[in-house]
């Protein structure tokens, strides 16, 4: 009976948010293009006074990455939903999605704290009915709790940090907190370390990144393309917006940004490594990305804090590129994992296999997207991670020796992130899409339809196009970095036209290659066999080299600090009967900083309990003291008057 | 135009030559004669002019494998001077490229191992892996301690700058030598991390990756990793080598030079070394990254001469 009603909701509400997409889109392009800030205000009859909203550069490319990844996901969530009709409501999920929409939209042109925090409430909110779709499963249930206590322990620190800005500035228009500057000093670093817990909680900094791999599988895969892809970033957003009301930045919130990044991007890879679920694995992979973006915003606050706006630019805008970059492959890559779910039943990387002759639409997208994480030429990733890594060079050379030292640990940071990404999307293709089937749900997976399969396509060309065009997506990033590091100085578009000549010179020699191949195969004998065995000669699909293999000598030498549990072990006995084992790698962060933590935190709150003991005639005392201290306290004040 | 066809050549018919000097190097320590020089030369041409046989399970990227990772040796080699003052296609932020163009042709390889569905290349795709993260940021150590005290990206004008020249001895240098040394033999397969003549699939890594390759596909295989242990040695000999900045012929010498040096000294680590634990590798590669941290360090806090 709902089944119509359905129907109808995903259709006018799909149709919305791709309209409200397309037009988003066109009108962040214009504003990018004018570069004009445009103030609109709404007097309401409130105690907080006005609400403002406006668009200037940064907001402008924040909403073009939300309108271009929202829409793409709005399409392939209307494939997506359809196997819902019938089971489930579906109208909640929609209802939800576009309000998610909104409310990211209302976050960027937010030009007051209290807009601002309005708009981020109703971002975790609908984010949060969005995670619990599948709420009769209990993992999904506990990973929308985590996710609720998470965004609101977030949002009490944001609360204090528009609180104390808004003092210092007088107001809580945006436009006054640009006037503190220096005026700042001493509220300067609270509200900088106050941004970073509760931004970062958002972003999914390492350590409070915890509720991010267990939200992001839960949520509809569409919907985790959106989380993943820009809601996360919304985190950024925040950070960037609040760090220039903060005056000029010391050098050590530079050095604190690039340890984070660094730290956030290998937990968040290894970790990821250590993943059997897929969509699991690829929430991980966001806390790396969102490690390499806070490389790069830490490459900003240095170059800002050594008078070098050259290299804050190039710093700024490698974390601004990534994070449109991230939204691009990393929504392809949720998109991917939804169509295997689809498509075979299963998102247990031990399961599938070969996936590849049955899905190749999904398949190519996929792969795409993987080189494209993995910062490989010639796709768009490798050139947000090359600015950075440009960033971290110049810094080196131009930086007095401890800045130099701090900027140039990106160096191996990145570059161990970079492999340890390869060795993780390798797997991660290799063990879904190539080889034989491990089980039945890969053997008989089927392709998806092409709402589904559209949108991966398009954010796969969208990633090659940035990748052999960095020059028209800095465009699209400049005026943003620009306004961020307080320059007039144009970006160097230079060295991005040698990345697209080599690009191309990459893509020809592939080419060519491969016709070489062609005709020197053309009149020879081609055969075809089974895979070499070694002399063994009847292989299963179960003898291939699993997921868990395959990442077990790369995580080798992290062992002491993951938390790696193994049950079970090698068959014993002279008659070894049937061996069981099992490997589970626990979340360092929750396991061995948080919980310990929040041990401690209860146990010297241990002694509070003194006062709290459930007597009321007691409480009534209490209440009778403080009115008389307060008494005391104003009586000299009164007596005067 | 000449500096560019004089570079293309040398890119081009090289690096088998540095195969065959390994291979003659160790043959004089075995007290065997060996193969000619050229040998390599001949094996590729064999290969080029055979038929191939696919397994039944792989897909296009079994194909696109042994193309990728060719193509991007050779692109990387279009980003670093030769014996020469400049590259074909350098620009200032090229040592990043040179790095991640090595990593693609590195993934595809990977990926066409897991193609095949055999756990014995799965086996070899999980310690390429696994090694090749690990040897990545030693490299971008060594290429700080090349790049920061020019002030550049570059390989071409790190190489011009004056502090490459040895004239006041620097302790950075030779600590970024011996740590780029360590990642030529892990990222080329050489023992004492991996053993290129190896039988025995369960102990190899690259060669275990590449078994159900042949024919024109095998050749380039073999000629792609010929080219990257030339680009390796193109590097190193760049390093410790004052290569004159004129270029030309006797640049071109120089470097020829050097790289057999580099190719006779691989020879030689193969012969008087023996291959180390697997699990022994990661403290390996470490450790070059640890010998250039602190050749990097020494750089900052000493300055540069």
């Amino acid at each position: 009976m709902f089944g119509r009603r359905d129907r109808a909701a995903l259709a006018v509400g799909t149709t919305g948010a791709i309209v409200a997409s397309v037009v988003g889109a066109a009108a962040s392009l214009l504003a990018l293009r004018n570069g004009a800030t445009f103030v609109w205000r709404a007097r309401l009859s409130l105690p907080i006074g006005e609400l403002r909203a406006g668009i200037d550069p940064l907001s402008a490319f924040f909403a073009l990455c939300i309108c271009v990844v929202s829409g793409l996901a709005a399409v392939y969530g209307a494939g997506y939903l359809r196997a819902y009709f019938g089971k489930r409501r579906v109208a909640p999920a929609i209802v939800f999605f576009n309000l998610l929409l909104a409310a990211m939209l209302g976050v960027v042109l937010a030009r007051d704290g209290v807009s601002f925090l309005l708009a981020w409430e109703a971002m975790s909110l609908s984010s949060f009915f969005l995670v619990t779709f599948d709420n009769d499963r209990e993992e999904v249930r506990r990973a929308g709790t985590t996710y609720l206590i998470a965004s609101h322990v977030g949002v009490i620190l944001l609360l204090v940090l528009f609180a104390l800005l808004a003092r210092t500035a007088g107001s809580f228009d945006f436009a006054a907190m640009g006037r503190i500057g220096p005026a700042a000093a001493g509220l300067g670093s609270v509200a900088f370390l106050l941004a970073l817990g509760g931004f970062g909680t958002k972003a999914g900094f390492w350590p409070v990144h915890i509720w991010l791999p267990d939200a992001h599988p839960a949520a509809p895969s569409h919907v985790s393309a959106v989380m993943s892809g820009v809601m996360i970033k919304m985190g950024i957003y925040g950070l960037l917006r609040v760090l220039p009301f903060l005056g000029p930045p010391p050098a050590w919130w530079g050095a604190v940004l690039i340890l984070v990044g660094a730290v956030s991007g290998v937990a968040g890879v290894l970790h990821a490594l250590a993943q059997h679920d897929l969509k699991r694995l690829l929430a991980y992979h966001s806390v790396e990305n969102i490690g390499i973006i806070a490389l790069g915003i830490g490459i900003g606050l240095l170059g800002q804090h050594h008078g070098n706006p050259a290299l804050a630019t190039l710093g700024y805008a490698g974390a601004l590129l990534h994070t449109l970059n991230h939204g691009l492959f990393k929504g392809l890559l949720f998109q991917g994992a939804g169509s295997v779910l689809h498509g075979s039943g299963t998102r247990h990387l031990e399961s599938l296999g070969g996936l590849y002759r049955r899905m190749p639409a999904t398949g190519t997208a996929f792969l795409v997207g993987s080189v494209a994480i993995c910062g490989l030429p010639p796709l768009n990733g490798f050139v947000s991670e090359w600015l950075i890594f440009l960033g971290a060079f110049r810094g080196g050379a131009t930086l007095p020796a401890t800045g130099a030292v701090v900027v140039l640990v990106t160096l191996p940071a990145l570059a161990l992130i970079g492999g340890l990404a390869a060795a993780c999307f390798v797997k991660v293709f290799g063990v879904v899409f190539l080889g034989e089937p491990r089980s039945d749900h890969a053997r008989h997976a089927h392709e998806v339809g092409l709402a589904m399969r559209a949108p991966m396509l398009a954010a796969a060309v969208a990633c090659l196009a940035i990748g052999l065009w960095p020059a028209g997506a800095l465009a699209l990033v400049a005026p943003a970095a620009v306004s961020l590091s307080g320059t007039s100085m144009p970006a160097d578009l230079g060295p991005l036209f040698n990345i697209s000549l080599l690009a191309t010179v990459l893509v020809a020699l592939i080419a060519a290659l491969a016709w070489l191949r062609a005709w020197l195969l053309k009149a020879r004998p081609v055969a075809l066999a089974a895979t070499w065995g070694c002399g063994y000669p009847h292989p299963t699909p179960r003898m291939q080299y699993t997921a868990t293999s395959f990442a077990d000598p790369v995580l080798a030498p992290f062992a002491s600090v993951l938390q790696i549990r193994t049950h079970g072990g090698l068959p014993d006995g002279i008659f070894p009967t049937k061996a069981h084992f099992e490997k589970h790698v626990g979340d360092m962060a929750g396991e061995r900083v948080l919980v310990p933590a929040w041990r401690r935190f209860l146990h010297a709150a241990h002694g509070l309990r003194v006062i709290q003991h459930g007597r009321m005639q007691l409480y009534l005392v209490y209440v009778l003291a403080t009115l008389v201290a307060l008494l005391l306290w104003q009586l000299p004040g009164a007596m005067r008057h | 135009m000449g500096v560019t066809i004089l570079h293309l050549s040398l890119l081009l018919a090289l690096p088998p030559l540095l195969v065959g000097i390994i291979a003659r190097t160790k043959a004089w320590f075995a007290g065997r004669k060996g193969a000619p020089l050229w040998q390599p030369y001949l094996d590729l041409w064999k290969l080029l002019h055979k038929g191939a046989v696919y397994s039944r399970t792989t897909t296009w990227l079994f194909r696109a494998g042994p193309i990728v990772s060719l193509a991007a040796a050779l692109a990387a080699g279009l980003l670093t001077p030769l014996g020469a003052a400049s590259s074909p296609l350098g620009f200032s932020g090229d040592v990043i490229l040179f790095a991640y163009l090595l990593g693609l042709g590195r993934f595809f390889t990977m990926a066409a191992a897991l193609d095949t569905g055999s756990s014995f290349e799965g086996m070899g795709a999980s310690r390429e892996a696994a090694f090749a993260s690990l040897a990545e940021p030693a490299l971008f150590l060594v290429l700080a301690i090349v790049c920061v005290p020019a002030g550049t990206a570059s390989f071409a004008e790190a190489w011009a700058s004056p502090w490459q020249t040895w004239g006041p001895a620097h302790p950075a240098l030779p600590a970024a030598a011996v740590a780029l040394f360590g990642v030529l033999l892990a990222e080329n397969s050489r023992i004492p991390v991996d053993d290129p003549t190896t039988h025995l699939e369960l102990t190899m890594i690259h060669e275990v990756m590449v078994l159900d390759h042949g024919g024109p596909d095998l050749a380039f295989v073999l000629y792609g990793s010929a080219v990257k242990l030339f680009l390796f040695a193109s590097l190193l000999v760049h390093m410790v080598l004052p290569v004159p900045p004129a270029g030309g012929a006797l640049g071109a010498g120089v470097f020829v030079a050097g790289a057999a040096a580099v190719a006779v000294l691989v020879g030689i680590v193969e012969s008087v070394t023996v291959r180390i634990r697997l699990l022994r590798v990661p403290q390996f590669l470490v450790g070059a990254s640890v010998i250039a941290a602190l050749g990097l360090a020494v750089l900052l806090y000493r300055g540069t001469p």
